[in-house]
């Protein structure tokens, strides 16, 4: 049986559905981000899940009994989860030891209990020496760690976490990112992780949902998403893509004057419309001097703008033989190509994908 | 939507939470938000109310008229005393403004020597009850034998005083002496605001020290200057104790004191109430327009707390200004109250500082003799604590359901814990007295009708204070806690409580000390054994002993200064001066 399972939900507020009937299912142990730009609904989904917020429609499940449902909804301190905020609430007036004790001592457990407990989270996010600290004599770092350590010394059913990294610098919450992701291979709890940053979401996630104007649009492994997204918004969301119109014909796919076949193409076989669009992320198109040779659909083209970034060039390519189509392309820092260049683009029809 | 939705769900059958557990979840807090209004409309709503339906009745019957309205101003006397009231208001904030926006300045902006001593100053101009200030400066500006009209004529030998505090202009003076700490609050904070760099530039344009303060640092803190002299301009008008004490002697009839005697045997609040209303309206859109002063955009809040701020190297200038601050402090609190305590120790307080002059007479009869002073010392703690309490703990609860939105238009409970703010304090005593004074209730005299008329007038700075503390505690801090496993109360119990204390405290501290020395809410509402420090001083100034009087002012200074001390030690040097 699945631990959590969330079932056409939706939240209004007046008129608006801030979330808009999603369904996600999560497996016991399962790590799941909530991914998607600002104002999506990441949070109100959280909060739902958490009990903080009542469900307009539809219904959140845990291990098979109903906790939220309009209505009727389980108060939090009843749902054994557990949450980390992105203020990190950590208690000013408790020391980090007593920060941690907190949960388990409403679980009203022995205290040598509670203290072994204690010491032993505190080992494990390395914050040992800081026990007896108050939480403003902390760094941000420190006192996300300590927030963590409160969340799970109680053993939670479900941990949640909103935006947990975004107050925090960029070196340190590249560092945190690996210590939950750490974290929860050791404890295996389920875990939902909401964030509006896509590197965040791939290193720390199983499954990642991403969300745009209160709807799921896509669930998948990370690399799923990248390089089979379903719909234009998650082609866009997650890396950088070339979205072609293209046409489906007698088992072929066709745009700017090349055509692969149906059964290449990722998610194409469903098709139902004959304008479809295509997906080609910039990484997957091969950039040569010379016409290479091989099966692989060809176009040439003249090199119209280029930037470099460091790791990669990224140029832009002008199609005349398309009809002046522009595509996307990147090359290693050694390969360079002057503006004006007659270059030939090589595609990999097994790296496309169909998007709605 | 793409069909990647992973595992489909199956259904399980809903098995709803049972509606026990849904009641014991929302009903506690609309019980609360019921119980709430329920306060606020006795509180607030309904003295109001009922002030204005009076203002409409005729005198037993009840039935409708607009008697009361053309009595109220059907006398050349009458109408005098609101022109009277409104000059009084803008010449007070004038000279407030004169007085403090420089001190502001001074002590924000520049390296001026002694700021300390001029926080103190304003400190001590703002713990001092206006009424004891007038005393003071009846002492020292009699016409006949105060202090400074003795030692002009010894000097010149003139006939004439050199300033008769027994005039408009005095009246106007003593009121702004003891209300430019508005002022300077105000200014001080907007001007705390503005960055060196704004005058910098200034200077890098060729603007000296003082283009750049008057083109720059003092446009820039108009709307402050501005909301300063309305409130001092409200608090002048709505004031009695000053115009009652130098005003009547010297025949100036001003709107409060003309409710005053409305309120002389026969009692006709009918007409009270009807005279009552220019006040409210006038007040009421003073502040609305102060509102809308402050919220204007492109002044200080747009400079934001940024930037880098240096003190403006006055020179030989900082004298000057220390000269002015210094001047202020001395008018304001240091001669009054020298010739306060001088008269509390004399046998007659004319003849001066000897030793053949110093008593303890004056204490004695108070403390062990008078029959009131003590027992209205005690009623003075036990109404102002009461008061501060109820006040603080319903705006506590109002401030906690607003902020964290549980219950729908809970913004309506806001708006009436505010509203007392804009009714002056004369004008709530009199809705006090209309609604509850008579039957049913029959308050009149008792210690329940002022310590309600407290607790409601200062509800405004309760709130204030208590949802400045609930908005500083992040709701994340209670939500984490639930999520562990708290319910809300013991949330509430175990971290907002203990993060709230401290300025709660503050809150409440404030209030007790407004409250002490409240004077124009009270003296409609005593009765002859519930009588506060304040009127019972107010009669002490009517009978003439300024000795005992001045004794009588000594220990209510020392009342409300061990209340301010205790806050300073436990909330912080400056609590009561933050605005808030
Ligand atoms: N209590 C509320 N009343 C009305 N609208 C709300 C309320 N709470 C959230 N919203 C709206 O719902 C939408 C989704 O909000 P939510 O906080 O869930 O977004 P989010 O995905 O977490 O965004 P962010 O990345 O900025 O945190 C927003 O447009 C927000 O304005
Ligand atoms: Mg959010």
């Amino acid at each position: 049986m699945s631990r959590l399972s969330i079932l056409g939900l939706t939240k209004a507020y007046g008129r608006t559905r801030v979330v808009d009937n999603i369904a996600l299912t999560l497996e016991e142990g399962e790590f799941v981000s909530l991914l998607g730009p600002s104002g999506c609904g990441k949070t109100t989904t959280l909060r739902m899940i958490a009990g903080f917020v009542e469900p307009t429609e539809g219904q959140i499940s845990l291990d098979g009994e109903i906790i939220s449902a309009p209505g009727s909804v389980l108060p939090p301190e009843r749902r054994t989860m557990s949450m980390i905020f992105q203020s990190y609430a950590v208690w000013p007036n408790m020391t980090v030891a007593e920060n941690v004790a907190f949960g388990l001592k409403l679980r009203k457990l022995p205290s040598a209990e509670t203290k072994r407990r204690v010491g032993e989270i505190l080992e494990v996010v390395q914050m040992s020496h800081l026990a007896e600290r108050y939480p403003s004599e902390l760094s941000g770092g420190q006192q996300q760690r300590v927030a963590l350590a409160r969340a799970i010394v109680v053993k939670p059913a479900v941990l949640l976490l909103d935006e947990p990294l975004s107050n925090l610098d960029a070196n340190l919450r590249e560092e945190m990112r690996f210590e939950i992701r750490r974290l929860h291979d050791e404890f295996r709890i389920t875990t939902v992780y909401v964030t509006h940053d896509q590197a965040e979401a791939m290193a720390t996630s199983d499954r990642i949902a991403v969300m745009n104007a209160g709807r799921i649009e896509q669930v998948d492994a990370p690399h799923l998403l990248y390089t089979r997204p379903r719909t234009r918004f998650v082609a866009g969301f997650i890396g950088r893509t070339n979205l072609l119109q293209a046409q489906v014909e007698n088992g072929e796919i066709g745009f700017g004057g090349i055509s692969v076949g149906v059964g290449q193409v990722a998610g194409a076989e469903a098709a139902t419309t004959r304008d479809i669009l295509v997906s080609v992320r910039p990484q997957s198109i091969g950039l040569h001097r010379q016409r290479p040779v091989g099966e692989h659909p060809i176009l040439a083209g003249v090199v119209a703008q280029r930037t470099f970034l460091g790791e990669t060039w990224d140029y832009v390519v002008r199609s005349e033989e398309a009809g002046g189509l522009r595509l996307r392309a990147t090359a290693p820092p050694s390969q360079i190509h002057e503006v004006g260049e007659k270059v030939w683009l090589e595609f990999d029809p097994r790296q496309m994908a169909m998007v709605e | 939507m793409s069909t990647a939705l992973g595992k489909s769900v199956v259904a399980t059958p809903p098995r709803r939470v049972s509606l026990a557990r849904r009641i014991g979840r929302i009903e506690p807090v609309m019980l609360l938000w019921i119980l709430l209004i329920g306060a606020l409309l006795f509180l607030v709503a309904f003295p109001l109310g009922k002030l204005f339906l009076v203002s409409f009745e005729t005198r037993g019957t009840g039935a409708f008229t607009l008697s009361n309205y053309v009595t109220a101003y059907g006398r050349a006397r009458y109408i005098e005393a609101v022109v009277n009231s409104l000059t009084l208001g803008l010449a007070s904030a004038t000279i407030a403004v004169v007085l403090a926006v420089p001190m502001a300045w001074a002590v924000s902006r520049t390296d001026m020597p002694g700021k300390g001593l001029t926080w103190t100053v304003v400190l001590g101009a703002f713990i001092l009850p206006p009424y004891l200030g007038a005393v003071g400066w009846i002492l020292l500006a009699g016409p006949n034998s105060g202090f400074i009209n003795v030692f002009w004529r010894w000097l010149t030998g003139s006939e004439s005083p050199f300033f008769n505090v027994y005039s408009f202009e005095g009246l106007a003076l003593v009121i702004a002496l003891n209300a430019f700490p508005l002022v300077f609050i105000f200014v001080k904070s907007a001007l705390d605001l503005v960055s060196s760099e704004m005058e910098d530039a200034a200077n890098i344009l060729g603007a000296g020290t003082w283009t750049a303060m008057r083109k720059v640092s003092l446009p820039l803190v108009w709307p402050a200057i501005m909301a300063g002299f309305i409130i001092v301009f409200l608090e002048t008008i709505a004031l009695f104790g000053t115009p009652a004490i130098i005003g009547i002697p010297a025949r100036i009839n001003v709107v409060t004191t003309q409710l005053w005697q409305f309120f002389e045997y026969p009692v006709r609040v009918e007409v009270a109430a009807a005279y009552a209303m220019p006040l409210l309206l006038v007040t009421a859109g003073m502040i609305a327009t102060q509102k809308l002063l402050l919220s204007r955009k492109g002044y200080v809040s747009q400079t934001g707390k940024g930037g880098e701020r240096r003190p403006i190297k006055l020179g030989a200038w900082r004298w000057v200004m220390f000269a002015w601050c210094a001047m202020v402090g001395m008018i304001a609190v240091a001669m009054p109250l020298f010739v306060l305590l001088q008269a509390s120790f004399a046998k007659a307080w004319g003849r001066g500082l000897s030793l053949d002059n110093l008593t303890f007479a004056n204490y004695y009869l108070l403390i062990f003799e008078h029959d009131m002073a003590m027992t209205s010392i005690w009623n003075t703690i036990w109404f102002s604590a009461t008061a501060a309490t109820i006040a603080v703990l319903l705006a506590l609860m109002v401030a906690y359901i607003v902020n964290r939105r549980l219950v729908p238009f809970g913004e309506v409970l806001g708006f009436l814990a505010l509203a007392p703010f804009v009714i002056p304090g004369i004008v709530m005593a009199i809705g006090f007295y209309a609604a509850y004074a008579a039957p049913p209730l029959s308050l009149y005299g008792t210690a329940a009708l002022i310590i309600l008329a407290f607790a409601a007038r200062f509800l405004p700075i309760a709130y204030a204070n208590s949802s400045s503390a609930i908005r500083a505690v992040h709701p994340e801090m209670e939500e984490a806690a639930r999520i562990l496993g708290s319910g809300r109360l013991h949330a509430i119990r175990m971290i907002t409580a203990p993060l709230v204390k401290k300025s709660l405290l503050g809150g409440w501290l404030i209030v007790f000390i407004v409250a002490s020395r409240e004077l124009s809410a009270a003296i409609f509402l005593v009765g002859p054994r519930t009588r506060t420090m304040s009127v019972l001083l107010y009669d002490l100034s009517e009978a003439g002993n300024f000795e005992v009087l001045a004794a009588f002012g000594g220990l209510l200074l020392v009342v409300t200064l061990i209340f301010v001390g205790i806050g300073m030690k436990l909330v912080g040097r400056d609590f009561m001066l933050r605005r808030g």
